[in-house]
Order: C-alpha cells, then structure tokens, then sequence
C-alpha cells in the first residue's frame, strides 16, 4: 500500500481534518526546541540570556563564531577535521561494503546469513569493550590527536550497516539482467558498474549518506582519543560553552551550523533511512 | 545457481584457492577481515587486560610492572557500591527512555497513518530531533529549557509565579531521559510507521465493512501485528541507549544518579582513573548484558529477515 493513502470507508471528513490538526500540533511542539534555539542564534547575548527580544534580529552571532581566538579550536580547523573524518571514512566504507553486498546477495557465499549476523553482531559490541586496547595501541603508536584513528574507527562503526542496508539494496536489482551479465562472461567489477549500481544508486546515496550522519555526530571517540588540534565539530559546539560571560546566543548559532549538513542529509535520505535504521529487515 | 549446485561446487573444489567458493568469498574479505581487527581483537584484548594491573604508564610517576591479578578484578566488581549504582541507573535509564519513546513513537505513527494535508513535511519536522547531533540536543535543552539562568521552563514557572526548580541537579536521569526521549523518539516513529504500512490493506476494509469499530480494529487486528516491529523498536533502542554517553557529559558531567555503567567505565579509565585492568573487567560485565539484549534482538530480526525473503 502506498504511504498514507488509508481513508477509512466510514470515516467522516471532520475526523481527518482533526487528524492532520493534531499531528501539525505534535509536529511543532516536537521541533519546539529546535525552533527556539534557531531564533536565538540571531539575537544579541543579552536578549538571548533575558528570552527577550528587544535588540532585532541579526546574523552577528555566526560572525562572531567564526572569529577565532588564539589558542583556542576554531570553527574552521573543526570543520576541517569532521569534514576530512567524515568523507574519507564514508568512501572507505562504501568501497569495502559494495563488494561484500555483492557477495552476500547476488552471488550469496556459502553460510551468508552467518556472515550478515556476524557483521551486525559487532553493532552490538559496547564501545566501552574495546576503547582501552585501541587508546593504548593509539598511543603507541602515535595515532592520539590524528584523523586518521578517527577514519579508521568510523569506518568499523558504519561498516555494519552499510553492508545490510546495500545488501537491501542489491536485492531488488532483478535476476534477469544480472544473469544476462554472466552469460556475457562479464566480470565483477563490470557488472557492478554497468548493472548493478545503476539501479541500486538511490539507494547507495542513502546508505551514504547514513554513514555521514553517524560520522559527523559521533562524539565518544572524538573526545577519548581526538583532543586539541584534531577536534570535530562537536567538540567545538562545547568550546562555545562559557562561564565568563553571555554565550546563549553564539552556542545556539554554533549549534545550528554544526548540525546543519547532517540535517540536510538527513531529510534526503529519509525515504530509505528505515531501512538502514532497522538493518535493512524493514522498508 | 540454486543453492544445491552451489553446496556441489563447493565442496568439490576445497582448497583450490581459483576455485569458485573462494571467488565468491574474495569480494567480501576486506570487508570481514576490517570488522574482525577493528572490533574483535581489541576486544580479546580487552579480556586479557581484565586479568591484569594495567595502568597508564604516562600517568603516574613512578610505573608499576603491569602483572596477572587472576580474577581479583572481577571480585572488586561486586564489592563496589558505586558500580552497582551505575547498574541500577543504566537499568532506569534505558527502560523509561526505551518506554516513553515507544508510546510517543507508535502515538507519532498512527497520526502520521493519515492522509493529511502537509503530511510529508510534518514527518520531516518529526524526525529532525533524531538527525541532531547528540551533544547539540543535550545543550540545547541544559540551556534554553532546564537552566535555571536562562532557561524557558524556568522563566514559565516565574512567570506561573512559582519558585523556580533546579530541574538537572535536583532530577538528573529524568532530565537525561527527557533529551533521550526526544531524540528516540523520531526512530520508533519510523518502525513501527513501517509496520503499519506493511499491514494488508484488505483485512483492515473488510473488518470495516463488517461495522467493526475504529479501536476495535486497532486492538484486534493492528497491535498484534505491531507486535515484532515493536520488539525491534524496544531492542534496537535498548543497544544503543543503554550506551548513552554524550547526553550524560554534557548536561551532568556525571554524579549520584546520571552515571551509568559506560560513563563508570569511562571515569575508571581515560577520564581520570586510567585503570584499565580494572575498567576493562567492568567493560566485560557490561559485554555480558549487552550479548544477553542482543541475543532477543538478534531472534527478532531473524524473523522479520525470513518474512521478507518469504514476501
């Protein structure tokens, strides 16, 4: 059935009508919260701290977030970092989960549903149970405060479920065509190009864009192994924590800029991010 | 190929490293061999840290020669009041943050069910808690609604003429719930809007044209098959709030009722205690709970993973 076409055969017009009233009412008082710190991050401190609006409204909090104080992480060195982090470990993690879908779904290896558990079995895994071996090895070997220990962890983070929401993916692509690719002796890597991934793009799009929600949110390793110079953004959300002073206003438009391009991503994908969600066992 | 000619192909040709199993098997190497060293070996590693005295060695003046204590670590596990409180807090924690965000999220769905006007940007606005990053939750709602400097809910009790409360410092786990909540939500939203769209539409109108009623309906024929996507919103939701971390060290930094286990772990070890024969023992008890969660987990989507290949 298609999404939200249900129309009760006996219900009223008024009921329905009552129906999208609410569900607009819950909605707002849902997004109140997001709303509100919008607004802040265009007044001025003392307006902010007070929940007044006296002075207008302007866009002088973000200039002065992006204004950096020596010493201290700017915006620009963050956003660097979480974007590097985020980028390179999101490609990883496509280049390595393309083939094993392949592997898992159109030409499914021996024992597969062993190997799909497996990989969302160390979803499962608490961080907690393997952060001391990684910071002690990290700090051996001279990975503390670099991106590339964080690439290397948020690779195995979305590892999981880039493989099941692809593999989700793979499945639809219809046998016909892929068998007429064998018969034409066409190998792996042009079969996924040629047949496969052309009707699986949308999507491997959301899949992707999963793993960069997931990336750019991602604080606990961030902040175990990443201090100083290779914070992400939101460490830097926190930096605009301060106790000298008014800084309701800059933190709110601090938080409005860190979660921006994660919320962007988020509502493209959001058709197909079910699926990711729930492992790839729902549409 | 069925999977007969594949079990022949296979087992004829055992060893023969051309041979077509391992061709199959080749694509999906890189990507088994990253998950078993990024996450399995640590957490071998891990188990034999637990038997151990390790220390940070940078940490401390003079370092002491890390040695097996056999199983002394694990004995200190239950003779430590404040583990027990982090046990207990997790519990709390994840059943009220998983509970009420089940009952809003199934709420959320049924409305969204409808056809409505603007029905697509609504679920839109709805999800968008769930997309925020976890840290920028936690301080929007320490600073604009708890705060007792600025925050709304203290101004609307002002203004009620009520004395204000310090809602984080005197209610810290529902104050931590309460962003959880917000967050999970959206994501129980999600499954169980799954589950209602899968549902026959045929049953539904022929139970209406035999006059049942609209909660009638909804009692006999929704809920039972909401049944397993809500065991997998509860499931999925647990693994992961029973690891909550960010909103614990933003809004309270953790304290007498906030720490939970993975927080307790964390201040054992990198933040500040940096034991980490200890704390990994700790980590191997919270390993335990979490495989006990996810075993059901696992038996739930197995099933739902047969229905689909059924389907």
């Amino acid at each position: 059935m298609k999404r939200g076409t249900k129309l009760g055969v006996g219900e009223r017009r008024s009921f329905t009508l009552g129906i999208g009233m609410l569900a607009w009412l819950v909605a707002l008082i849902w997004i109140f919260p997001v709303g509100w710190t919008l607004l802040t991050s265009f007044k001025t401190e003392q307006d902010a701290a007070a929940q007044t609006l006296n002075q207008g409204l302007s866009f002088g909090r973000y200039h002065d977030i992006a204004q950096s104080t020596p010493g201290t992480l700017s915006l620009q060195t963050a956003f660097m970092n979480s974007l590097v982090v985020v980028l390179v470990s999101t490609l990883i993690v496509l280049v390595l989960a393309l083939p094993a879908a392949y592997a898992l779904a159109i030409r499914p290896v021996h024992k597969w549903r062993d190997v799909l558990f497996f990989f969302i079995s160390t979803k499962f895994l608490p961080v907690v149970a393997s952060i001391f071996p990684i910071y002690v090895y990290a700090e051996k070997w001279n990975l503390i405060g670099t991106r590339t220990i964080l690439i290397i962890l948020y690779v195995a983070i979305n590892l999981p479920l880039a493989v099941w929401m692809t593999r989700s993916f793979f499945m639809e692509v219809p046998r016909e065509l892929i068998e007429a690719a064998e018969i034409d002796g066409t190998s792996i890597i042009n079969q996924l190009r040629s047949v496969i991934l052309p009707i699986a793009a949308p999507g491997i799009a959301a899949t992707a864009l999963l793993c960069v929600i997931f990336a750019w949110n991602e604080y606990f390793y961030a902040l175990q192994l990443n201090f100083a110079s290779g914070s992400t953004m939101p460490q830097w959300v926190i930096s605009n924590v301060s106790t000298r002073g008014n800084f309701l206003a800059k933190l709110s438009a601090a938080s409005m800029i860190a979660c921006l391009p994660v919320i962007l991503a988020g509502w493209a994908a959001q058709k197909r991010m079910i699926r990711g969600l729930s492992m790839g066992a729902l549409k | 190929m069925t999977a007969a000619a594949a079990d022949v192909a296979l087992k004829g040709r055992v060893g023969d490293p051309f041979s077509s199993a391992w061709r199959r098997r080749l694509p999906l190497l890189p990507a088994l061999l990253y998950s078993i060293a990024v996450t399995q070996l640590p957490f071998l590693v891990s188990i034999y840290y637990s038997f151990t005295n390790l220390k940070d060695k940078t940490q401390s003046l003079i370092p002491e020669p890390t040695k097996f204590v056999g199983i002394d670590n694990y004995k200190q596990i239950f003779s430590d009041p404040f583990f027990r409180q982090a046990v207990w807090t997790s519990v709390q924690m994840t059943v009220f943050a998983v509970v009420l965000s089940l009952v809003f999220g199934t709420l959320f769905a049924l409305l969204l069910d409808r056809k409505f006007l603007g029905q697509g940007l609504v679920r839109t606005l709805l999800i968008t808690p769930f997309l925020l990053m976890p840290v920028v939750a936690a301080l929007i709602w320490k600073q604009q609604m708890f705060s007792s400097l600025f925050g709304l809910l203290d101004k609307a009790l002002t203004f009620l003429g009520l004395s204000s409360v310090q809602f984080i410092s005197s209610h810290p786990l529902a104050s931590i719930v309460t962003v959880l909540v917000w967050q999970w939500t959206p994501f129980m939203m999600l499954i169980i809007l799954a589950g209602l769209q899968s549902q026959p539409g045929d049953i539904l109108e022929s139970a209406n044209v035999d006059g049942a009623s609209g909660f009638g309906i909804f009692r006999q024929l929704t809920l039972p098959h909401l049944r397993r996507y809500l065991e997998l919103g509860a499931l999925l939701g647990s693994i992961f709030i029973v690891q909550a971390f960010d909103a614990i060290d933003v809004m309270t930094g953790g304290g007498p009722g906030s720490t939970n286990i993975p927080y307790y772990v964390y201040q054992e070890s990198i933040g500040g205690g940096f034991r980490y024969g200890s704390a990994s023992a700790y980590a191997i008890v919270v390993v335990i709970f979490s495989i006990i969660i996810a075993t059901f987990a696992l038996r739930v989507l197995s099933s739902l993973f047969k229905d689909e290949e059924r389907a």
